[in-house]
Order: C-alpha cells, then sequence, then structure tokens
C-alpha cells in the first residue's frame, strides 16, 4: 500500500487540569490515504477535535502528548521542533476551524490574510501575491473577489468568512486539509456550498481531507471512509457504505440509531444510556464503553486489540456485532 | 465533579489554600477584624490618658510601641485607631458601592437618559484631582468623619459606574434576562436580582481595593488637617503628629501607625486579588 | 366548523429604524440634492399571518436572517410589533406594551425554551432557583408548595433532585437542557415555543430530550411553536410547517406533504441541501446568487429573486401570495409546484 498522507499510532494525550489529569487520547490510530477524504465522527468529549489539534501541534498548554507518532510525509509532527513545524503547517498540512470568524484576523483585510499565507509558504513574490489572493477568492466562489479583498471580516457574513478560511488554507496547496466542524453553524444551504468547494478543491488537487463532526449524515455524504470515536478511542472504522450496512461496534449501531434522517419516526430513534465517563478517573476502564454497552461481557474488561493504523478497517471490541460478510 | 469545589465556601477553602499569598493576607484581615472588635477592650493602658512624666520614650516592655508627645502609649492608640479606620474603609466603600454601583447598573440596563446623566456626573467627578476634590468636599462639609466617608464614596463613583455599567450592559441581552422577563419579572426585579448578583463579584475585587485606598485617603485628609481632630486616635494623624518628631530621633511615634496603615493597605491589596479567583465564575474548575 | 385555534397571528410585522448611511456630509449633499428622505427601514418580518392549534406542534424553519428570531419574540411578547395582532384563545395581546407584558396575566400562557440552555439560566442561580423563578412570579408560590412544584418539574423533566443545587455551568447540556425545559413548564403554560431547543446537544441526548418534549406536550397539553435549522429534527416532532424566507411565510402546510412535496422552491432547495448519502450528485441543488436586503425591499418584487432558480418577468412585478392548494399546502410563488395531491 502506499504510503498515506498521515498516519496517526498510539497517540494518547493527557491535560493537566485542577480537577485531575484528563486521559483526553488513549491510543488512538487511524490514516488517510492520499487524496482520501474521511470523516472522524464523535459525540462531545469523543476527542476527535484533540485530535486534530494534537497533529497541528496546537494543543492548549496544560496538554501533554504521552506517547504515539503522527506521520507527515516522513516527518513525526508530534516529535517535530517548533521551528520545523511552521514550515509544515500551512505548506503540507493545513486545517479551518469550526467559528471562521474567531479564526480570521479582526483587523486586517481578508486579501492580506491570504497573501500572507502565499508569501510565506507558496513562494510567490510580493508584488504577484495580492493578484493570487483574489484569484483564490474566486476560486472559493465568492462574487467581485477583486472588492471583497479588501474587506474586514466583520463586513462579510459566516459563510462567506468560511470561504475566506478555505482559501487561506489551501493557498499553499497542502497535501492535507483537516476540517474541523468546518460547517456547524452555518445554514444548511450555506453548508452544501461549502462542503462542495472543499470536496471540488481536494479532487482538483488531490488533496487529502479530514473531517471532524458530530454530524453522522454529512460523514455519510462526503468521506470516503468513517473513523468513530468514543471517549478518547477508535472504536471502528469502516468505508462509509461498508459501516452504514454493516457496523460492528455496538457504539456506532447506537449513534446510527440516534441519529434522525428523512424517514425517521421519534419513536424510531433509540438514545444511549449512561452518560460519557469521567476521563479524570484513576482507574478508567479498558473499554471506555463497556459501563453503557448492551453487549458488555466478562471478558470486555481485558485490554481491547490493538488497532493497525495502517489498515482501513478498525474495529476496538470484545462482542462486535457479527459481520454480515463471509469472513 | 468534586464537591469541594462545587460550593461558595468550598471553592474559597481551594483558593486560600492553594495562593499563600492569598492565606496571608486572608489572615492578616482576620488579624484586623479581631483588633477593631476586640482590641478597646484588651489594650493595657487608656489611649487617651496623658501622662507627661512618661513622654517621648522609646518601645520598651512596658510600652511596646513607646510613648508620644503627651505619654499616650502608642500601641493602645494604634490598636483602637484600626476601628476607626475600618469602619471608614467599610462605611466608604458601602456607600460607594451603593451610590456607584446601582447607579451604573441602572446606566447600562436603561441606557438613554438615565445613562447619559449618571455618565456626566461620572466625567464631572473625574475632572478633579482626586484628592484635591476629597479635600475640597471635607472643607465644605467639615471636618468629620462622615464627611471623610461622604468624600471617599464620591472620588470613587466614576470608577464603580463604570464598571457597573459596562458589565450590566454586556448582559441586559443575554439569554437570561430574557427569560426572566417570560419569568414575570419586572425591570426593577432584573436589575436587583438577575443583574446586580452577576455584577457585583466583579465590584468585589474593586472594593477590596477601595478599602485601601479609602484608609490612605483618610490618612492623607488628616495629615494636612481636613480630616479626624486630635486626641482621637487614627493611623493618619498620628503620622502627622509622629512626623514632626523624625528629625529629633524619635522615630516610633510616626512609624508604628504608619506601619499599621501599610500593613492593612497591603493585606486588602492582596486580598483583592484572592477575591477575584474566588468570585470569578470562569476560574471556577 | 373548525375549533377556534389556541394562537391567531394575522399580518404581523415588525421593522426597525436604521441610521442613515453616509457621514453628516454627504447626508447632508443627499438632503439638498434630492429631498428630505426617509430612514431606511429593515423589515425583519413583514406580513406574517398563522394560526396553532391546541395541542397542534408547529414548526417554524428558515435560515439565518429570515426574521425567526424576531417572530417568536414578537409571539413570546418580548418585543413589540408595528403592526398585526396577536390573539391567544381569542384575547388580543398586543394592546399591551411589551414591557408591560411581564405583569399581566397572560404572561404565565406563552413560555420560551431557548437554543443555549446555559445562556438562558442566571449564572448565579442554581438550577432550582431557575425554576423556581417563575412559580414566584407567575403563580404566586412560596415555601413548601413551592419547593414540592420544583421537585415535582424537575422529575417530570428527568431531572435527578440532587442536580438542583447545582449551577448551570455544573451541568452537562443534556441537564441545562432540562432545566430551561423545566423551567419553561413549570408554569404550565398553553403555548411553548421552542427556539432550536436541541441544537447544541449530542444526538444520542437530542432523541431523549426530543422524546420528553412529546411526552410533555401530551400530559400537559400543550402546543408548539418549534422552531430550528435541522428539518430532520422539525420532521420528528411538527404536524405543520411554515418556511420562512427574509420576513415572510413562503410556504406552509402539513409537515409530511411540505417535505415529501415541496411546493416553493426555496424549501425544494433547503431539502435538496440536506446531507443524504443517496441522493445523486445530479439532483443537487445548489442556490447561488446574494441574498436579497431586508432593507427597505421593493413590495412588488419577490424576496427570493436573486437566488431562485426560476425567477421571472412577472416575479419583479407582484409580490406572490400565500395560496393554499386543495390539502391546505400553501406557497407564496407564482410558479409553485403542485404539492402533494
Amino acid at each position: 500500500m502506499a504510503a498515506p498522507a498521515l498516519l496517526v499510532e498510539d497517540v494518547s494525550v493527557e491535560f493537566r487540569t485542577r480537577a485531575g489529569t484528563v486521559k483526553a487520547l488513549d491510543r488512538v490510530s487511524f490514516h488517510v490515504a492520499k487524496g482520501e477524504t474521511i470523516a472522524v465522527v464523535g459525540e462531545s468529549g469523543s476527542g476527535k477535535s484533540v485530535t486534530a489539534y494534537a497533529v497541528m501541534g496546537i494543543l492548549d498548554p496544560a496538554a501533554r502528548v504521552t506517547s504515539g507518532r503522527a506521520v507527515l510525509g516522513g516527518l513525526d509532527l508530534l516529535k517535530a521542533d517548533r521551528h520545523t513545524l511552521a514550515g509544515v503547517r500551512g505548506r503540507e498540512i493545513a486545517m479551518i476551524f469550526q467559528n471562521p470568524r474567531t479564526a480570521l484576523n479582526p483587523i486586517r483585510r481578508v486579501g492580506d490574510q491570504i497573501a500572507d499565507v502565499l508569501l510565506r509558504h507558496a513562494n510567490v513574490a510580493p508584488s504577484t501575491a495580492p493578484t493570487k489572493a483574489v484569484e483564490l477568492l474566486e476560486t472559493v466562489g465568492i462574487t467581485d473577489p477583486a472588492r471583497r479583498a479588501k474587506a474586514y471580516p466583520f463586513e462579510l457574513s459566516g459563510g462567506m468568512c468560511q470561504r475566506v478560511m478555505i482559501a487561506i488554507a489551501l493557498a499553499a496547496s497542502p497535501s492535507l486539509l483537516i476540517a474541523d466542524e468546518p460547517t456547524t453553524g452555518l445554514d444548511v444551504t450555506t453548508q452544501a456550498i461549502i462542503m462542495d468547494i472543499i470536496a471540488e478543491r481536494a479532487q482538483a488537487r488531490g488533496m487529502a481531507t479530514i473531517f471532524i463532526t458530530h454530524d453522522l449524515g454529512l460523514a455519510a455524504e462526503r468521506a470516503d471512509r468513517i473513523v468513530v470515536m468514543n471517549a478518547g478511542h477508535v472504536i471502528e472504522a469502516q468505508p462509509t457504505r461498508e459501516l452504514f450496512a454493516n457496523p460492528r461496534h455496538p457504539y456506532t449501531t447506537a449513534l446510527i440509531a440516534a441519529t434522525p434522517g428523512p424517514s425517521s419516526r421519534l419513536s424510531d430513534l433509540r438514545t444511549i444510556a449512561g452518560g460519557p465517563p469521567d476521563l479524570r478517573a484513576a482507574q478508567l476502564p479498558a473499554c471506555r464503553y463497556s459501563a453503557r454497552c448492551p453487549r458488555r461481557l466478562d471478558d470486555c474488561a481485558a485490554p481491547l486489540p490493538r488497532i493497525d493504523a495502517a489498515k482501513t478497517h478498525a474495529l476496538a471490541c470484545h462482542n462486535p456485532l457479527p459481520t454480515k460478510y463471509a469472513a | 465533579m468534586s464537591g469541594g469545589n462545587s460550593t461558595a465556601l468550598g471553592h474559597a477553602r481551594y483558593v486560600i489554600g492553594e495562593n499563600p499569598v492569598t492565606a496571608f493576607a486572608f489572615g492578616v484581615f482576620v488579624l484586623i477584624v479581631i483588633a477593631a472588635i476586640l482590641g478597646p477592650a484588651l489594650i493595657p493602658y487608656d489611649p487617651l490618658a496623658s501622662n507627661t512624666s512618661r513622654a517621648l520614650q522609646a518601645p520598651s516592655a512596658q510600652h511596646w510601641f513607646g510613648t508620644d508627645q503627651l505619654g499616650r502609649d502608642i500601641f493602645s492608640r494604634v490598636i483602637v485607631a484600626t476601628r476607626l479606620d475600618l469602619t471608614i474603609a467599610v462605611a466608604s466603600v458601602a456607600l460607594v458601592f451603593v451610590l456607584g454601583g446601582l447607579s451604573g447598573i441602572a446606566a447600562g440596563f436603561f441606557g438613554g437618559w438615565v445613562e447619559r446623566i449618571v455618565m456626566r456626573i461620572a466625567d464631572t467627578i473625574m475632572a478633579f484631582p482626586l484628592f484635591v476634590l476629597a479635600m475640597g468636599i471635607v472643607a465644605a462639609l467639615g471636618n468629620s468623619v462622615t464627611n471623610i466617608v461622604i468624600a471617599t464614596a464620591i472620588v470613587n463613583f466614576p470608577l464603580y459606574a463604570r464598571v457597573a455599567r459596562a458589565e450590566a450592559n454586556i448582559r441586559r441581552e443575554a439569554g437570561f434576562v430574557e427569560a426572566a422577563r417570560l419569568s414575570g419579572n419586572s425591570d426593577a426585579s432584573i436589575v436587583l436580582f438577575q443583574i446586580l448578583p452577576n455584577v457585583f463579584p466583579i465590584l468585589v475585587v474593586q472594593m477590596s481595593l477601595t478599602m485601601g485606598y479609602a484608609i490612605l485617603n483618610a490618612a492623607g485628609l488628616s495629615f494636612i488637617g481636613l480630616g479626624v481632630r486630635p486626641p482621637t486616635p487614627e493611623w493618619g494623624i498620628m503620622v502627622a503628629e509622629g512626623a514632626a518628631f523624625m528629625i529629633s530621633g524619635e522615630w516610633w511615634i510616626a512609624f508604628f501607625p504608619g506601619l499599621a496603615l501599610m500593613l492593612a493597605v497591603f493585606c486588602f491589596n492582596l486580598l483583592g486579588d484572592g477575591l477575584r479567583d474566588i468570585v470569578d465564575p470562569r476560574r471556577r474548575t | 366548523m373548525k375549533p377556534e385555534p389556541l394562537l391567531d397571528v394575522a399580518e404581523i410585522s415588525k421593522r426597525y429604524v436604521l441610521k442613515p448611511q453616509g457621514s453628516p456630509v454627504t447626508r447632508l449633499i443627499r438632503r439638498l440634492k434630492k429631498g428630505p428622505e426617509a430612514a431606511p427601514r429593515l423589515h425583519a418580518v413583514d406580513d406574517v399571518s398563522f394560526t396553532i392549534g391546541r395541542g397542534e406542534t408547529v414548526g417554524l424553519v428558515g435560515e439565518s436572517g429570515c426574521g425567526k428570531s424576531t417572530l417568536v419574540r414578537l409571539v413570546a411578547r418580548l418585543i413589540d410589533a408595528n403592526d398585526g395582532s396577536i390573539r391567544l384563545a381569542g384575547r388580543e395581546l398586543t394592546d399591551r406594551s411589551a414591557g408591560r407584558f411581564a405583569t399581566e396575566p397572560e404572561r404565565v400562557k406563552i413560555q420560551m425554551v431557548f437554543q443555549d440552555a446555559g445562556e438562558s439560566i442566571n449564572p448565579r442561580f442554581s438550577a432550582f432557583e431557575a425554576i423556581a423563578d417563575p412559580l414566584r412570579h407567575l403563580r404566586g408560590l412560596k415555601g413548601d408548595a413551592l419547593r414540592t412544584k420544583v421537585a415535582e418539574t424537575a422529575k417530570r423533566c428527568g431531572l435527578p433532585q440532587e442536580l438542583l443545587t447545582r449551577f448551570s455551568h455544573q451541568l452537562s447540556g443534556g441537564q441545562r437542557a432540562r432545566v430551561g425545559i423545566a423551567r419553561a413548564i413549570a408554569v404550565e403554560p398553553e403555548l411553548l415555543i421552542l427556539d432550536e431547543p436541541t441544537a447544541a446537544l449530542d444526538v444520542s441526548v437530542q432523541v431523549v430530550i426530543l422524546q420528553l418534549l412529546e411526552a410533555l406536550k401530551r400530559d400537559l397539553g400543550m402546543s408548539y411553536l418549534f422552531v430550528s435549522h435541522d428539518l430532520n429534527v422539525v420532521r420528528l416532532l411538527c404536524d405543520r410547517v411554515l418556511v420562512m424566507y427574509l420576513g415572510k411565510i413562503v410556504e406552509s402546510g402539513p409537515a409530511e406533504a411540505v417535505f415529501a412535496h415541496p411546493r416553493h422552491p426555496y424549501t425544494k432547495a433547503l431539502i435538496a441541501a440536506l446531507p443524504d448519502a443517496n441522493r445523486p450528485a445530479s439532483e443537487r441543488i445548489r442556490l447561488s446568487g446574494e441574498i436579497a436586503s431586508p432593507v427597505d425591499p421593493d413590495p412588488n418584487t419577490c424576496r427570493f429573486v436573486g437566488r431562485c432558480p426560476r425567477a421571472e418577468a412577472k416575479c419583479r412585478q407582484a409580490m406572490p401570495r400565500l395560496e393554499a392548494n386543495s390539502s391546505g399546502q400553501a406557497a407564496a410563488c407564482h410558479f409553485a409546484l403542485p404539492g402533494k395531491s
């Protein structure tokens, strides 16, 4: 198999807080192949955003990466020094965030913010940077780009700010884009357009994409493969169609059963009993879902099988649902 | 969530435990309050009793802080003055909180002409150098503790009004204000029971700092003869009387009241920092 | 004969006066050239009419800037309308100002659950105090009677008693949502407005909350006005749905009919924008173009012109009116599709 765009292997992250040490991630492993689009799906507290922040090297100062590696083009991002990271971020790997307004500098014109990336990472001459910035605005579907380039973020709508953020992220043609809930908070019509833009740019440049989202429906529509996280663990990963046709982990099934679709009835939906575990507890069970799992066995106290980050399928369960396919 | 942190008291205990500086300040504060309440009953000598045969004695076993030019025991006078100075501080702060805090909240919440009037009053006060203004107020109203308190409150009014107005303004459109309207709260009820409890913690930090300022202000006014009149023991006046004797070598007359002043102001300032940690809800958990 | 609706909103409008554009100098020049000009007005809600029957759940959908927040606050009597009437069980509500409405007897009949439950609870109030506040003011409860009612309401909303002493920042998202609901239903209103009540919640928590809302509606006989941007959620709970665009209602009708056979092009685009893994790419509708301005809009031009894939000359000559087909599905479009037959 060709080298993946990003390989995340056995990454564990802890946060030191006043109320105890939060074991936010526990041996998270997955990969993104070149040109592939995956979705990392999970509820709040699952650790999906922490994973992205760890890979980008922008974790909170109270956080510590206690194990694992995140390899991008031969470089382990978790061990790289600040200088190397600064050269890689923006050029090889870029990220867009949930709230576009807070991610943009409010006192600089948007065209200048795009030009910054071009100058630093894309070897563009200062004289041509403004023109290229306007071109980039056009590729993300902003009308009248020359005028908009001179605008400040507060003068633009949420959807437009998000497009600007995409333009900034893609300015240096990175090989990997991480999109952390890029459309939460946007109208559904704008959401569709934004997702189209990302998909189209990804295809045009052969860029790998990681969507971080809690919206299973969005993941189903846009991702080739889905990685499901729960309480800091990767619990399942499968190509999209297979995941929905044959979910193996009880949590995945529960998540699908709780998500309203076009033809759901309220009585069809199922909740998940209990709540997420307290990640500060000194002794967390090997499987952090076991306390809430209807399929729990005594065996579930044993450590979970290690996930091979390089495989397309992953499953961390002692009592998974039976597979519908012949072995 | 550990139970110890969820209550206000538990949180206070935590902050004091974590930060030795706050613990120290809190300890000194407790001492000051004890001195103010119990001091006058426990002092060895009558603070007003003059005995010229014992005048200008250096600190010794009988007179821990020495005696002043009239033979009065300085230790007793310093302890008794604690009550007066603390009263001035607390009264000033209470008055400015009510006047400045409430007007500021009204200005921020209602806007319109209420805001304009309150802000113009604040602007007018801020146009004067604050100590000069305090001097002027006391000179006009007469030398008394009450007038010192009034002057301190007036001089601090703009700060409280502005802070309160900013905080009320932020909250006036908040979800919980709308919810309060839906729950049948009138505007007055919203200001008193919804907005004020949220603005109060922010003002409390300022209030502890103002306490230090109030004592210094009273001391300053007494120093120039505009505050408390002799023979009333008050730290500022004692420093003023003792200043003349520094040159002739009787340092203890001004030193000990000055030390008490410094300790009190220092304590209130440190307490302000600690209070901010305690009351700021964002810093919990 | 149809029973009288619980809520009857007729031709309600809300316009905000804006500051005129430009510096004082440019304004003066404009005034000298063209004569005095009226201040620009933002038409947040424009001539909206609808009803809600007893025990009915009506959904209100629309995107940001469509005016649904304003409409909801008009119905809740938090702000005053410029025109139109709002009648609750026959009694006119707009004859008193919003400021005075807090102390009126009808206040207790309309309550609201907010989108961000954390924001809507006073950070200095415990859950108990948050739920007790409306009971004190609107039902005059005190002491033991108050405590009993709060405990009973908390239980009804699935909120464990020991959580009542906690503050909102000490509660989880789902628990906060329950406190917000408990506060709204404690006084047993007739109409409950829900403004995106599950938008901030995880899906698994959302299911529980929606099921709770459904049960409460049945047990307490309330009507719901359910605002949401998530059409899938609206589809779960709502009998009828209203679609808003730039201050106007562009479609209304039974929820199933509107979702399965939308009549208005905007509704169609909205439904098409929902993520659907099974829909072929060819069926995707994307709205391009700029949204029209709500400031002094042309009263003769349909608000959807500029983004509508079907706009024609007629759309700029006369504002389309809401017209119902035989099954009660109404659309405001000159070229409305037939809808469910």
